[in-house]
């Protein structure tokens, strides 16, 4: 799954070097709040999923554990 | 469905505010809002009334018309809250223009436009009535918390018009709600009842940003998807899409997702921000003025908004 979200952020931020750890928030890859919902939005077309988006989405591994509780 | 547009008018505060002028009350700044919006100032009432902005869009809509004033058959406002509780703003608008034919508002939010033109194409069908004036006009100005950043900066007040008759350029017209009061609502007061016990909130525009986002862009994806299934036509059929006003990036990202020429989606919410249902004919208003509407030429619209609403039509331009 994390695979899967590098992916998604490498190719939004059209950077395929980008490198992405569960610990990097989205404030350090200059994304803002419509950045990561945009994203959310990606990953739910790609996975077939809903994510519940909330405030408290800050990193890479706060989006991996919504991604798999959905 | 027999409808033409056969007028448009604005009513427009003087006041422009300018992200600078908002950021040296509210932490925030020119970047801050250009990015996150795409808005760089916004009109906002100071001496002017929701009827004054009305009047005036009236009529200028009623004089592109070719028509008097006595000719409107029926006068429909779309606004979330005018001047008064009661009568309502489109009786208000009547007695300033001097017009006596009935008059009532409606509220869907920032699909009110869409709205309304599904209530005007129904009664211009009935054959009951000839000429039927929509104005939409918001002052939103009047329902922000101007000390929270995430909500004031995103507003502005106007008001737009149009006179629709009998004719053939709407040929698709959809409205729809699917209800979650929580994502995006303005409380009403609460008055002093000792009886009350609701807690009710008070009167802000509240919204949850990144909810409200991802609903917007679904629903303008879905609103021009089904236009183009009902009508059988290709998006490179389209000439123009306009989009509620409502922030850039939604609009940026709709473009995104149907992979269409962004040079087909029109934006004013530079220098407009967002009126709620006033964006959709106020951009109309202005590209008539530029002459950048021509005659058979296809316009797709579509709304979203509180609700939640949404709603789109399809006109071939007369």
């Amino acid at each position: 799954m994390l695979e899967t979200i590098t992916k998604a952020l490498r190719d939004y931020k059209d950077d395929q070097e980008l490198a992405v750890t569960e610990q990097t928030t989205f404030e350090e890859l200059e994304l803002d709040s419509l950045d990561v919902v945009e994203l959310a939005m990606k990953l739910e077309e790609e996975l077939s999923v809903t994510i519940e988006m909330s405030d408290d989405i800050k990193s890479v591994g706060d989006l991996l554990r919504v991604l798999q509780a959905a | 469905m027999t409808l033409k547009i056969t007028g448009t008018g604005k009513g427009i505060p003087q006041k422009s505010v300018s992200n600078d002028e908002l950021s040296k009350f509210l932490d925030t700044s020119d970047e801050w809002i250009t990015t996150r919006t795409g808005i760089k100032s916004r009109h906002i009432c100071t001496h002017e009334t929701l009827t004054d902005l009305c009047a005036e869009a009236a009529m200028q809509a009623i004089g592109k018309a070719g028509i008097s004033t006595c000719e409107v058959d029926l006068i429909i406002c779309s606004t979330i809250a005018g001047d008064f509780r009661t009568p309502s703003l489109a009786c208000c608008v009547a007695e300033r223009i001097g017009a006596s034919c009935p008059a009532f508002d409606i509220n869907a939010a920032c699909t009110g436009f869409i709205y309304s033109l599904e209530v005007a194409s129904s009664l211009l069908a009935s054959g009951k009535y000839g000429s039927i004036l929509i104005i939409c006009a918001e002052k939103m100005s009047a329902h922000l918390d101007w000390t929270q950043r995430d909500t004031c900066v995103l507003f502005g007040d106007g008001a737009s018009a149009c006179v629709v008759a009998n004719g053939n350029a709407l040929r698709y017209l959809n409205i729809r709600a699917t209800p979650d009061v929580s994502m995006l609502y303005a409380a009403n007061g609460v008055g002093n009842s000792p009886y009350d016990t609701t807690g009710a909130r008070k009167g802000y525009v509240k919204m949850r940003g990144q909810d409200v986002f991802r609903f917007a862009v679904n629903a303008a994806e879905t609103e021009i998807s089904g236009a183009m299934a009902a009508l059988g036509i290709t998006a490179e059929q389209i000439d123009t899409i306009i989009l509620h006003q409502a922030n850039k990036r939604i609009i940026e990202a709709t473009i995104a997702k149907l992979g269409q020429p962004k040079e087909r989606f029109p934006m004013n919410i530079d220098r407009y921000g967002n009126i709620s249902s006033v964006s959709i004919p106020l951009m109309l208003h202005d590209m008539l003025e530029c002459g950048m509407i021509k005659r058979g030429e296809t316009l797709f619209m579509a709304a979203f908004g509180a609700g939640l609403t949404a709603g789109s039509c399809v006109m071939v331009w007369e």
